[in-house]
Order: structure tokens, then C-alpha cells, then sequence
């Protein structure tokens, strides 16, 4: 007999407030369109959502309870991007094109069974690289693949691509029922693309300038139809690149849309010159938070958007959020000899997900139904970072959080908007006054912060700055808490008790993924 | 005449190995290596050297 895995224990919140009551009949009265904030079954197909439901990168609402795991078995590329260098490899980074270990298919599958031993969240394998899962005739992708699916073929398969080869492997991927793909689709326009891409390996030869952006773009297109087509859900990713495509985004929108893409994941450059990539040594920038905020809102109503990437490395492991990677070393796989495939705790906690979601879906449309009637639609919506693990609530440390969730609450309701990742404040008991530093530019832009619990110091400095601590919603959902306040807020803001917290932007941190142990 | 790797510039990401129409490069000692014996330098085969042409590094030079 399995036990029982209680959601909250895996999640780790520790003592816990009894979890929602029993849920309020679903709101009436709810006709926005931007009703739920996280897309559910109401929003899509019943197949489509069969899909998703589970998938950390397709679905935000997943991403609080499913884990996904990268293998890095796909080393070789055929393109050059000005912000990769793949020679690069540090374990305190975070970004896509990096990794620290090269995994035989053979290693991959004993790493994946071993990892869905210790984390029964897992739900999908996706092979990101470190270069293209498809150069070099996709080998290493597909034989990975073909093993996985035997062993564990429960857990969905999902991989990442440029697109270049892609036309070449579509009917490969519906053979081995691989249902998500990603295409990095970084312009729709070759003359955008030759300032993007410095060269491609296409038919042989080595192609550069525009003809090289045109053959890729010709290419994208192409594997991006025969994709849909086939009902395979694909996700388009889109680095933003100030100057360079950042408004050209919304062309890329339309014409991934037009051509069926469920999900448009839109993310910011990671540009620094130690990275030795060619925007890197240029110079060139990544956005702020509010620029790749606005170019998010004003793409809203075409390609559905993904906004709670965390760009992760080709080897993450983990919630998205967190990188479990360095526990599993191919020396710690091998030492732990054959590892047997057994479903059953993955299959406790993905019912106790499924049940815990329905009174989820029916709380929040009550908590928004509130906020409809009794605010008044001219009050401006705020932002609120939200210190969490998972599950949707509000359970963690300030000083311990590696990065903040961001919640935009407003009359139409509360949504998830993006992330911020900051240095861990508390470290070994104590405060750090260059981390804090580093959460207050990351959450610049924000009225409050939802936390757990937080120390007295941080709460003053964070008043200063002018962002409020709440600590009063710990261990509640974020997105009913979230309402909460806006009631309040807006209550407090008709008797001039506050003021609108307008006009401030906030730092993307891309640098270290905080790996720092006390 | 045959192409070779510079090892200290290889990011062992075996591009090479699967374009090499020769099946001259392999994996040696933390890096490929082409065994000249069985290079052409793709005369005759393709335009330019496939290894020389799909290398990130650039790492595949004239012996």
C-alpha cells in the first residue's frame, strides 16, 4: 500500500492553515474575458488540456505543482545565435545553451528513472540541448526517446529546437508521441534575423548573412505548419533583444498565431560580457522588467503568452524555479546501480493535484467575483511579488526566497505576470545588505510582498522603498490573498490613506542562479 | 592533405562527427579527432569541409 503523499509535505510548508474551506459554488456574474488568470479546462480544447494539465512550461497553473526535467544528451548545434557561447559553462548560471554534464541516451534514461524515484512532481522530459535536440540527425533526442518511452510512458515527452532541421523530423516526432515543441523564433523578417544569426549549417554548406536568417526563417515557418498540423502543441520562444526585435515581437506574434502555436513565450536577453557571447562583448542589453512587461501586454490578444519561463539550463531539474540538477551527477546516477521504474507515488500526488485543482478553479472565480462588485473598475491595477515554493501559495521565507513570483491584481482580477529571480537575503541566519539591494531592484515595481514570514529589518527597508511586506496571508493561496489585498488596497486608496505606486521599473537579474549554501 | 582539430578549442559537442561523410572523426581522449588516413577534405564530396563548416568553435582547421 503507497502512502499517501500529502501535497503540502512535498511541498514542504510545514505546519499549515487548514487549505481553502470547502470551495464556494463557482461565481457567477464573471463575463471579463481576462476571467481566470491561469488558463483551465474552460479555456481549451478537453484534448488540448489533456496535454497541458500537467506540463510545467505549457500551463502556469502546472508550473506550481509539476516538475520538469532536462537531458542534456544533444550537444551539437547548426546555427550560431549572437547570444549563445556554448563553451561557457558555470554551475552558478542559469540559461538556456548551458550545461555541466554531456549525457550518453543510456545515462539520460538511469538519470530520468532515478530522478522520478526522488520527485514524484515529475511530469515531463525535455531534451533542450545544450546545442539543437534536432542537429546532427536528432540521434542522441530520439534514441533517448525511444527508451524512455518503454521504461516510463507516462511521463510526456517534449523537446526544443531552432527549427532549422526541423521539417526533416516531423513525422519522427509523431511516431515517438512527442506532443510539445518549442521553436526559438526570434524573427519573422531575414533583414531583423542576419543581426540575430551570424550563420547557419543548412544542405551542406555554411550559410551566412541573409541568406542564412531567410533559409531559417523559411524553415521555422515551414516546421511550425507541418507541426500544428499534426496536433502537436508547440510553444514559440522569442529572446527579446532591445534595438534589435524587440517591436518586431508583435509581427512574430501574429505569424506564429496565424500558424497555430498554442503558446508564445517571450523572454528576456541574458547579455554580459563574461559570458563571451557577441551581444555580450558588444554591449549589447537586455531588457528591464517593465519594457518586457509592456511588449507582453501589448501582444495580449494574439498568441496566447507564457510569461512564468524561468530559462532554464538544458540539464534543470526540478519545479521550474528551482534546479535539483547538481543533486543528480552522472556519478551519483551510475553509483546507484539499476533503478526500477514504479509509478505509484507519481501517480498519489498527480490525483491529489487533480482534486485539490476543481475547488482551486472554483475559489478563485469566487474571490474575483468580489473584487468585481465592490471595486471600482478605474482603480489601477498593482503589482504584488509573492514569495513561494509552489502549490499556489504564499510559503515562503522572504529571506530565503530565490526569486519572487509577480501577480498583477486589478478589478478584472488577479494574474500571474512574470518572475523575478534575486540573491537569497538570509543566509546562514543573518541578512545580507547587498542581496537586499538586489530584491529591492528586482521587485521595484511592486505595492507589496507576499510572504510567509520576514524579519523585522527587511520589513523596514522595504517600507522605506516604499513596497509593503504582508505577512498576514502565510501559507494562504496567492491569488485569493491577492484579491484580498486589492480590496483593501483600493479601500485604503479612496480615503488617501495610500498612494498609487505609478511610473517605477525593476532590474531583470540574469546572472547567477543564486548556488551560494551557507 | 586532411583536416585536423584543434583538441584545445573542441567543445566535444560532436557536430563534426555526424556530418563527416568519412566517418573519420571520433572521440578521443575528451575531444574528436579526425584520423587523417580517412580525411579528403570532402573533395569531391561536398563544396567546403562539412567538420570545418559546421564547428562552433572553429576548431577544425588544414593539417
Amino acid at each position: 500500500m503507497a502512502n499517501v503523499i500529502s501535497l503540502d509535505s512535498i511541498l514542504g510548508v510545514g505546519e499549515l492553515k487548514a487549505p481553502a474551506e470547502a470551495p464556494p459554488a463557482a461565481a457567477s456574474g464573471c463575463a471579463s474575458s481576462s476571467c481566470g488568470s491561469s488558463d483551465g479546462p474552460a479555456d481549451m480544447a478537453p484534448e488540448v488540456w489533456e496535454k497541458v494539465k500537467n506540463h510545467p512550461c505549457y500551463s502556469e497553473e502546472a508550473h506550481h505543482y509539476f516538475a520538469r526535467m532536462h537531458v542534456a544528451v544533444a550537444p551539437a548545434c547548426n546555427i550560431q545565435c549572437n547570444y549563445c557561447n556554448r563553451k561557457y559553462d558555470c554551475s552558478n548560471e542559469s540559461r538556456p545553451g548551458v550545461v555541466s554534464e554531456k549525457l550518453t541516451p543510456d545515462q539520460a534514461l538511469r538519470k530520468i528513472l532515478a530522478v522520478a524515484q526522488e520527485i514524484p512532481q515529475l511530469s515531463v522530459i525535455g531534451i533542450a540541448g545544450p546545442g539543437d535536440s534536432l542537429a546532427a540527425g536528432g540521434r542522441n533526442t530520439f534514441k533517448t526517446f525511444e527508451m524512455l518511452q518503454k521504461k516510463a510512458p507516462d511521463l510526456k515527452l517534449c523537446l526544443s529546437t531552432n527549427g532549422l532541421a526541423l521539417p526533416d523530423h516531423v513525422d519522427t516526432i509523431a511516431n515517438y508521441n512527442i506532443d510539445h515543441v518549442t521553436i526559438t523564433i526570434n524573427m519573422v523578417d531575414p533583414e531583423i534575423g542576419q543581426h540575430i544569426y551570424p550563420w547557419i549549417f543548412h544542405d551542406h554548406r555554411r550559410w551566412t548573412g541573409l541568406d542564412a536568417a531567410k533559409i531559417l526563417h523559411e524553415r521555422q515557418m515551414l516546421g511550425l505548419e507541418m507541426l500544428t498540423s499534426r496536433g502537436i502543441l508547440v510553444k514559440v520562444n522569442s529572446v527579446m533583444i532591445p534595438g534589435i526585435n524587440d517591436e518586431h515581437l508583435m509581427d512574430v506574434n501574429k505569424a506564429v498565431k496565424s500558424r497555430g502555436a498554442f503558446l508564445h513565450n517571450i523572454m528576456p536577453l541574458i547579455s554580459d560580457p563574461a559570458h563571451g557571447t557577441h551581444f555580450g562583448l558588444t554591449g549589447q542589453r537586455g531588457p528591464t522588467a517593465q519594457e518586457l512587461k509592456a511588449l507582453q501586454d501589448q501582444c495580449e490578444g494574439g498568441a496566447k503568452l507564457m510569461r512564468h519561463c524561468r530559462q532554464c539550463r538544458a540539464d534543470a531539474v526540478g519545479l521550474l524555479g528551482e534546479d535539483r540538477g547538481s543533486e543528480f551527477t552522472i556519478d551519483r546516477i551510475e553509483a546507484m546501480g539499476e533503478v526500477e521504474y514504479d509509478q505509484e507515488a507519481a501517480r498519489t500526488y498527480r490525483e491529489h493535484v487533480e482534486g485539490e485543482r476543481a475547488g482551486r478553479h472554483a475559489a478563485k472565480a469566487a474571490a474575483q467575483a468580489e473584487v468585481v462588485e465592490t471595486v471600482g473598475i478605474e482603480v489601477q491595477p498593482i503589482l504584488i511579488a509573492v514569495a513561494t515554493k509552489g502549490g499556489e501559495r504564499i510559503n515562503e521565507h522572504f529571506g530565503h526566497a530565490k526569486e519572487f513570483q509577480i501577480y498583477e491584481v486589478g478589478p478584472k482580477g488577479a494574474k500571474f505576470v512574470g518572475h523575478r529571480r534575486v540573491d537569497q537575503y538570509c543566509e546562514g541566519g543573518s541578512g545580507d545588505a547587498d542581496a537586499l539591494g538586489s530584491v529591492l531592484s528586482a521587485i521595484n515595481d511592486c505595492t507589496a510582498v507576499f510572504v510567509a514570514k520576514i524579519g523585522g529589518c527587511p520589513s523596514q527597508n522595504l517600507k522605506d522603498a516604499g513596497i509593503e511586506p504582508v505577512d498576514r496571508f502565510a501559507f494562504e493561496y496567492i491569488e485569493e490573498s491577492a484579491l484580498t489585498y486589492f480590496k483593501d488596497y483600493a479601500e485604503r486608496l479612496s480615503q488617501g490613506a495610500v498612494n498609487a505606486r505609478e511610473g517605477q521599473d525593476a532590474v531583470i537579474r540574469t546572472g547567477a542562479f543564486t548556488a551560494r549554501r551557507a | 592533405m586532411a583536416y585536423k582539430i584543434k583538441a584545445s578549442d573542441c567543445t566535444a559537442c560532436g557536430a563534426c562527427e555526424a556530418e563527416c561523410p568519412n566517418n573519420a572523426i571520433s572521440f578521443k581522449k575528451g575531444a574528436y579527432a579526425i584520423n587523417a588516413d580517412l580525411c579528403t577534405e570532402c573533395k569531391g564530396q561536398f563544396s567546403s569541409p562539412q567538420c570545418a563548416s559546421v564547428c562552433p568553435a572553429d576548431c577544425c582547421v588544414p593539417a
